[in-house]
């Protein structure tokens, strides 16, 4: 009897363990509470919910640790093969696969579709006297420690690389282009206020979080590393525009676990490109400062190895991996 | 004069009786969330945002809601530090060391009602400061720049040693091991890793809130269990249900000053409610401790460091709303809160969006009143918690925490570290070293590391930077009086001793 029960039980235990998998959609941010990752889920859950793509609110967890790398080795390990899941990515978390940060390379999760990006800008305040690009390489070919220079990331990370990746366009050599100084903030807008307050001279961020500060005139756009201008701010000059071939984007995206069917995978990308066509998430990535871009399936997949392959190399050219 | 009529159309807005509702669920949500040890005002916020939403409510309403949990959970971090020695959150670390020891000599509600008013006293002057000067001291805290971070940390390191009334020697070594702890991680300027021992689990260094949890709330348990066998429960007096008005009164100026410390770490965003909390307290010992009885249930050692937290977590808002700086856990959710609704902090919020802001502004005006009058009766009801039996109690105390802690981040791996520190801490009592410095060291820790690493890569590795700033130099001179302070005020307590028959 009680042999009988229990198996009951847990049938009906599991049965609705499966039921609510295959209902409920859960997006990983692979961080605290508040970052890039942790916005895109839940916009991305808003309006996939709202949009009627999928049927019951899209759960986001935090699962912060390792820069992603946490949440990677949790989904590469124990949930590969989920259809339910989603994990919130970038060009940073690619970066950190490029330099062998994360448990594995790209190829174990597949990777389903980038909605939009940020756009990389390299500001000085309002009073700087720079005035564009040449400026600002001509002080580095004099003296490269001579312009004290700031972003969100470490020595290393996304920000840091778009800086010196200019600096390499404009035939600075890499042993000059390492002994640029520079100051890791906890955010863009720390990195601004620290410039505000006259800490530093350069800040190399994704605009996105700082476009208040343009807007009000506390700083100036010294070159946007885009193909096109920026629409918010059309005047500021890209660096292309200053003769300078760099470009800087940190794509906002999503992969999965590398064991789901094809099926699976299709209908996440046809569902991420039903969202991305939305009026919605056009206000949404506007409204915060992303320029919609939509790579999806397997030209995404092939977009991240590229730029994996692009950024390693970057990383063992400024020596910041072996 | 406009500001005062700005603040009214606020009122208009936050008045309304469904945003009066959820002001007061918010509250009631944050000051439960708070007191249990594990989750704090950072799961708080970030757990319910799904709630707002998906209430659908409009973007002020939702922020009332949610900056009503923040204070509620700031108001409720104290009531587990008072009654069990546990803090709810890290910046209510500071309010255990004489929160407890009233508690334990039956003064647990003079106790609870002295933290809530000084709660009160500590957000509503940060609240005050935001409506009048926040533009203003965001203009100003622009210029506090790494180097002056670093010198604001020593001061702190430099004072640590006096905090616990017990041997200022092991209260050291227990700062330097919060200082080692807070070394393990990936290192944030080179994104080397450090002690990490190739596990990426160990990236982002411990957390302090399962350090805090560990330390205080598994090793209780550990404590407990290791008595269990020998004595019968010995009951806590409970005292009085309702404390007394003189009671209360006795905080006395020390709300004020906790207050005024806890508003100014605050607004730089390099330091927080933690920093704020403890310099409040150290702030408060120097000036009024004239017999030693700070760390043994001094009533003034509740109100600073209550009066500087919930003041700082008000104060740290200016820098979220002006600059979209975020200067702590919650407020970097707060303000992914606001750009998910559309609203981009920075310096142009004020202008744009001046009916969300002094919404939000007359929101938080009214938590305060509502907090208060909601935590004054509740007090009677807190107090019980301490005649209920150990052997019901520590059970619940192992759930809540492991609940807590797995809900922050989803990882097993973080309940290990968690019994790790458990063990640590239960070690560390045995031998009698103190814990809140281990956990000053390692909170105020990295954030001095970074502070030094900036200044260091601004000035390309010369000191010189470190000595060039006024505000720094500044700081080291107050650094300085006080150390001689304490030196000139132990030496006279020994001559008083020696001259006394």
């Amino acid at each position: 009897m009680t042999v009988i029960s229990r198996t009951l039980g847990a049938a009906v235990v599991f049965a609705s363990l499966g039921a609510f998998q295959a209902q409920a959609a859960e997006c990983i941010a692979p961080a605290d509470p508040g970052g890039g990752w942790d916005f895109t889920c839940r916009t991305v859950g808003k309006l996939l919910h709202d949009l009627d793509l999928v049927d019951e609110p899209v759960q986001v967890t935090n699962m912060p640790g390792g820069v992603g790398a946490t949440a990677y080795a949790n989904v590469m390990s124990k949930r590969a093969d989920d259809d339910s899941l989603l994990v919130a990515t970038s060009t940073v978390g690619v970066t950190q696969i490029a330099q062998d940060k994360y448990p594995a390379g790209t190829d174990v999760m597949r990777w389903i579709a980038m909605l939009g990006t940020d756009v990389g800008v390299l500001v000085v305040p309002a009073d700087s006297e720079m005035e564009d690009l040449d400026d600002l390489v001509e002080a580095l070919k004099e003296d490269p420690g001579s312009v004290p220079t700031a972003g969100s990331s470490g020595a290393g990370g996304w920000d840091h690389i778009r800086l010196l990746m200019l600096a390499d366009a404009a035939g600075i050599s890499a042993e000059d282009y390492k002994q640029i100084r520079w100051v890791q903030f906890d955010g863009g807008s720390p990195a601004v206020t620290q410039m505000l307050g006259g800490q530093v001279d350069l800040v190399s961020t994704d605009l996105g979080e700082i476009a208040g500060f343009v807007e009000s005139g506390d700083i100036r756009i010294l070159a946007a590393l885009s193909d096109d201008p920026i629409p918010a701010f059309p005047d500021a000059p890209t660096a292309i525009e200053q003769g300078y071939e760099v470009t800087g984007y940190n794509w906002r995206g999503f992969y999965t676990g590398g064991e789901v069917s094809d099926e699976v995978y299709e209908s996440w990308v046809e569902r991420l490109s039903d969202l991305y066509e939305s009026d919605e998430w056009k206000e949404a990535a506007r409204s915060s400062g992303l320029v919609p871009v939509w790579r999806g399936g397997e030209e995404f997949e092939a977009y991240v190895n590229e730029q994996a392959e692009q950024m390693n190399q970057i990383s063992r050219e400024i020596g910041v991996i072996e | 004069m406009e500001t005062l009529n700005l603040l009214a159309d606020g009122f208009a807005v936050a008045l309304t009786p469904t945003n009066l509702m959820l002001a007061l669920l918010g509250c009631f949500l944050g000051t439960l969330i708070g007191s249990l040890p594990g989750l704090g005002p950072v799961n708080g916020v970030a757990i319910l945002i799904p709630v707002a939403f998906s209430l659908e409510l409009d973007p002020t309403s939702a922020l009332i809601l949610l900056s009503c949990i923040y204070y509620g959970c700031m108001y409720g971090g104290r009531i587990s530090s008072i009654l069990l020695n546990i803090p709810g959150d890290e910046p209510a670390i500071m309010t255990t060391l004489d929160g407890y020891p009233m508690a334990k000599a039956g003064k647990a509600s003079e106790a609870l009602a002295i933290s809530a008013v000084a709660s009160f006293i500590g957000a509503t002057f940060a609240t005050i400061g935001l409506t009048l000067f926040a533009p203003m001291l965001a203009s100003v805290a622009i210029h506090f720049g790494p180097s002056d971070y670093f010198a604001l940390y020593v001061m702190a390191f430099a004072t640590i040693g006096g905090i616990t009334g017990a041997n200022p020697f092991k209260t050291l070594i227990a700062a330097f091991l919060g200082l080692m702890i807070a070394s393990v991680g990936l290192d944030p300027g080179t994104g080397v890793a450090r002690f990490t021992f190739d596990s990426f689990h160990l990236y982002d260094g411990f957390d302090p809130i399962v350090a805090i949890v560990g330390l205080f709330a598994i090793s209780e348990v550990l404590m407990y269990l290791e008595k269990m066998d020998q004595l019968p429960d010995k009951m806590v007096p409970l005292g009085r249900a309702i404390p007394k008005m003189k009671d209360i009164l006795s905080g006395g100026w020390a709300y004020m000053r906790g207050s005024v410390i806890g508003f100014v770490s605050g607004v730089l965003p390099g330091a927080g409610a933690s920093l704020g909390a403890f310099l409040s307290y150290i702030g408060e010992q120097r000036w009024s401790d004239k017999d030693g009885s700070f760390g043994k249930g001094n009533p003034k050692g509740v109100a600073a460091p209550e009066a500087g937290n919930n003041s700082a977590s008000g104060g740290a808002l200016i820098p979220m709303l002006t600059l979209g700086v975020p200067g702590s856990g919650t407020t970097a959710v707060m303000l992914a809160l606001l750009i998910s609704l559309n609203i981009q902090p920075g310096p142009l919020l004020f202008e744009r969006q001046p009916d969300i802001v002094w919404g939000l502004i007359a929101a938080l005006y009214i938590a305060n009143v509502v907090l208060l009058l909601l935590n004054i009766p509740l007090i009677s009801l807190f107090t019980r918690m301490l005649s209920m039996p150990q052997w019901i109690l520590m059970p619940f105390v192992v759930m809540v925490s492991f609940m807590g802690i797995y809900s922050i981040s989803h990882s097993t791996f973080d309940l290990l570290v968690m019994v790790g520190f458990g063990v640590l801490g239960y070690i560390l009592r045995k031998i009698g070293v103190s814990l809140v410095p281990i956990i000053l060291g390692l909170l105020l820790g990295a954030d001095m590391e970074n502070n030094l690493r900036r200044s260091l890569s601004i000035s390309d590795g010369n000191f010189a930077i470190l000595f060039q700033s006024p505000i720094a130099l500044t700081l080291y001179a107050i650094t300085a009086i006080m150390l001689c302070l304490s030196f000139y005020l132990a030496f006279r307590k020994r001559r008083g001793a020696e001259s006394a028959p």
